[in-house]
C-alpha cells in the first residue's frame, strides 16, 4: 500500500470535508517559499481560483490536478546543474505539463522562483537564480503559456531547502520552484 | 606566514556587553610591547585602559605588558620612572586619567610615552559625556596605533552585518569590536548586501520583505528609509559612489542582471552595462574612475572593470574559474575578492599593479569581503561548523580574528572612518 495513495485518499476526504478552505499539503513541495504571499499586484488576487474553488462549484470533491500526488502537476521543482541554467531534458515533461495547464486555464497564474546552492557570492547567486526562473519561463512560453500568466523572481541562495554542505544537499537547492497564485 | 593558532582567551573583559565574541588567530611576527595603565575614572565603569588594551591586542601588532608587579602605577608624567618600564621591556607606555568636568561631563587626558627614547609621542585631552567613554578609548587606541604604525587606526569605526536567528533577519550596526549592537531593520525575509554611504550617515541594502529583492536607503541618524529601486524583477547589489551622491545598482532585464547608475534619491536611472550575461556586484574605485563588477561574459564568473561613463569592460582576474565579489582597497592598489579553488571558496587579494594573487584564509565558505577604511584589515563572512561567523584578516594575511554571535552572522560591511 503506497503512502502516496493513502495521502491522496486523505486529501480527498479533507477536500470533501472543508472544500472552501485552503488545503494544507502533507508533503509541501515548496517548504519555505510556499508560505510566501507573492509580491506583485498581479499575484495579490483575492479571487480564489484554486482547486478548492473547483470543488465548491461542482459540488463534489474534484481533486485539483495540481494537488493530486499522482499527477505530474503536483511536482513543482526543476533542478539544475552547478552554475548552470539549462532546463535539463528530464524536467521537460514537467515544465511542459505546467505550460499546458496554463494554456488550458488562461486565468491561472504562477510564479517561478529561482534558487541556488549557498556556495559563493550571494549577489551572483541572486543573478543565477533569476536566469533559472527565466529559463523555465522560456520553455513555458514556447509551449504557448502567456507572459501575463508567469512571473519570474529569484531568491538566490536565501531559501535553502537543505542546509548541509553535501552535493546531494546542494543539488536540492539548485532549483526553480513553480508556485501557483493562491498557494 | 605565521600560524600560531593560539586561540587566546583574552584576560580582558572585552566580551562583556559585546554581542560578538572575539577570537584572535595568529599575530604579527614583530609585536610592539606596550603597557597601558589604568585611567581610574570617577564613574567606576570599565576602565578605558581595558578597552584600549583590547583594541591594540586585537590588531595582532601589539603585545600587552603585565603591570601587576609594579608597585605604584603612574597617572601623571612626573610620576613615570622610565627604568621600571625598561626593565619590563616595554617600548610604549600609556598613562591617563578621567576627571569630572563641568555639567556632568568628563575630562579624559592621556599620554603615549616612548620608553626607549624617554619622551612623549602624543598627548591628548577630550571633554566628553559619560556615554562617549568607549568611543574615546577607541580614539586613543587609534592615536597609539597611528604613532607606532604610521597608519590610521580603525578602532573607532563601526561595522554592519546581518544576523539570522531562527526565521528572523536583523540588520545590525555595531562598533568595530562588536560592542553596542543596534538593530537597523528586522524582518522575517532575507536582508542582503548592506553597504555604507562613504559619508557614514546612511546604509543601502536589499530586503526581500515584499517577497522580491528591493533596494532601500536608510538614514542611521533618523532611521527614516526610502525605496531606492523597485523595478520589475530583481533590484540588488547597491554600491555608493565615492561622493555618496549616486549608486551603482543591479536590475534584471529578463534573465540577465545588468548594472545601472541611479541618484541617491532614486531619480535619474541610467543603464550602464549592456551584455547578454550576468553583470553584478558593482563597486566604485575610490577615485571614482572605475566600476569593478563580476560577470560570466567570458563563460566563467570573473571580475571586470568599466568606466562609470560606459565603454568596453576590461577583464581583471584571470586565475581560476570563479572569481566574484570584487572590493577595492581605499588606496585603489589591491582588489579583495572571493575565489573558488578546488571546491573551496576563499578570500583572496590581487595586487592590481603586478596581478599577484594571495589567498588570505584557510576556510572553505568565505563570502562578502569588506575593507576597513585604513585598508589594513578585511572583514568577511565564513562558516565554522555550519554556522555563519565573521572573520577579520589583515590584508597581509598574518592576523585573523573571528567574531561570532548566537545566530548566523553574515553580510558584513565596514563603515567609513569617522572624525
Amino acid at each position: 500500500m503506497s503512502k502516496q495513495l493513502w495521502i491522496s485518499a486523505l486529501l480527498a476526504m479533507l477536500l470533501a470535508a472543508c472544500a472552501s478552505k485552503p488545503i494544507e499539503e502533507p508533503k509541501a513541495p515548496v517548504a519555505e517559499a510556499s508560505s510566501s504571499q507573492p509580491a506583485e499586484p498581479m499575484m495579490d488576487n483575492s479571487a480564489d481560483t484554486s482547486g478548492a474553488g473547483d470543488a465548491d462549484m461542482s459540488g463534489k470533491a474534484m481533486l485539483d490536478p495540481r494537488k493530486d500526488p499522482n499527477n505530474i502537476l503536483y511536482t513543482r521543482s526543476v533542478f539544475f546543474d552547478y552554475n548552470k541554467d539549462e532546463v535539463k531534458a528530464e524536467y521537460r515533461p514537467l515544465v511542459e505539463a505546467h505550460a499546458k495547464y496554463l494554456v488550458e486555464h488562461p486565468e491561472a497564474k504562477l510564479i517561478l522562483q529561482g534558487n541556488t546552492d549557498d556556495r559563493g557570492s550571494r549577489e551572483f547567486n541572486l543573478a543565477l537564480g533569476q536566469r533559472r526562473s527565466v529559463a523555465v519561463k522560456n520553455v513555458m512560453n514556447v509551449l504557448g503559456a502567456s507572459d501575463r500568466q508567469i512571473e519570474t523572481v529569484s531568491y538566490g541562495e536565501e531559501k535553502q531547502r537543505c542546509a548541509e554542505q553535501t552535493e546531494s544537499c546542494w543539488a536540492q537547492n539548485r532549483r526553480a520552484d513553480i508556485v501557483y497564485e493562491g498557494e | 606566514m605565521l600560524r600560531i593558532l593560539l586561540l587566546l582567551s583574552l584576560l580582558l573583559p572585552v566580551g562583556a556587553n559585546a554581542a560578538l565574541d572575539i577570537e584572535i588567530i595568529g599575530g604579527a611576527a614583530q609585536q610592539i610591547p606596550i603597557a597601558v595603565l589604568p585611567f581610574n575614572h570617577p564613574l567606576k565603569r570599565d576602565d578605558l585602559s581595558q578597552v584600549i588594551s583590547a583594541d591594540l591586542y586585537r590588531s595582532g601588532l601589539f603585545r600587552l605588558i603585565e603591570t601587576g608587579g609594579v608597585a605604584t602605577l603612574p597617572r601623571e608624567l612626573a610620576e613615570v620612572k622610565y627604568p621600571e618600564w625598561t626593565a619590563l621591556q616595554a617600548q610604549g607606555l600609556v598613562i591617563g586619567k578621567v576627571e569630572p568636568s563641568a555639567g556632568g561631563r568628563l575630562k579624559v587626558s592621556f599620554r603615549l610615552l616612548d620608553v626607549l627614547k624617554q619622551n612623549q609621542m602624543a598627548a591628548f585631552e577630550y571633554d566628553i559625556t559619560p556615554g562617549q567613554l568607549r568611543q574615546t578609548a577607541h580614539k586613543i587606541a587609534d592615536v597609539i596605533y597611528q604613532k607606532f604604525t604610521g597608519e590610521p587606526g580603525v578602532f573607532a569605526t563601526r561595522i554592519s552585518y546581518v544576523l539570522k536567528n531562527g526565521p528572523r533577519y536583523t540588520l545590525v550596526v555595531a562598533d568595530a569590536d562588536g560592542y553596542g549592537p543596534q538593530p537597523v531593520l528586522s524582518s522575517t525575509e532575507p536582508i542582503i548586501s548592506p553597504t555604507w554611504a562613504p559619508d557614514g550617515t546612511k546604509l543601502a541594502y536589499v530586503s526581500f520583505e515584499k517577497k522580491k529583492p528591493i533596494i532601500y536607503v536608510q538614514s542611521l541618524t533618523s532611521g527614516q528609509r526610502t525605496v531606492l529601486a523597485n523595478y520589475k524583477g530583481n533590484n540588488s547589489a547597491p554600491a555608493w559612489s565615492p561622493d555618496s551622491q549616486r549608486l551603482a545598482i543591479v536590475l534584471t532585464q529578463g534573465a540577465n542582471s545588468q548594472i545601472s547608475i541611479i541618484n541617491a534619491d532614486g531619480t535619474g536611472l541610467q543603464k550602464l552595462s549592456r551584455s547578454q550575461t550576468i553583470d553584478t556586484e558593482p563597486q566604485w574605485s575610490s577615485d571614482g574612475k572605475w566600476i569593478y563588477f563580476s560577470s560570466d561574459r567570458g563563460g566563467s564568473p570573473q571580475i571586470y572593470r568599466m568606466s562609470p561613463l560606459g565603454g568596453e569592460p576590461q577583464r581583471v582576474t584571470f586565475e581560476g574559474g570563479y572569481n566574484v565579489s570584487p572590493r577595492l582597497s581605499p588606496d585603489g592598489k589591491q582588489l579583495a575578492f572571493i575565489r573558488r579553488d578546488g571546491g573551496k571558496f576563499q578570500i583572496a587579494t590581487q595586487d592590481l599593479a603586478n596581478h599577484q594573487v594571495q589567498v588570505l584564509s584557510d576556510s572553505t565558505n568565505d563570502e562578502s569581503p569588506s575593507f576597513a577604511p585604513n585598508g589594513r584589515l578585511i572583514i568577511y563572512a565564513t562558516k565554522v561548523n555550519g554556522k555563519g561567523v565573521l572573520s577579520v584578516v589583515s590584508s597581509d594575511g598574518k592576523v585573523r580574528q573571528r567574531l561570532s554571535e548566537s545566530g548566523d552572522v553574515r553580510e558584513p560591511a565596514w563603515g567609513p572612518a569617522v572624525n
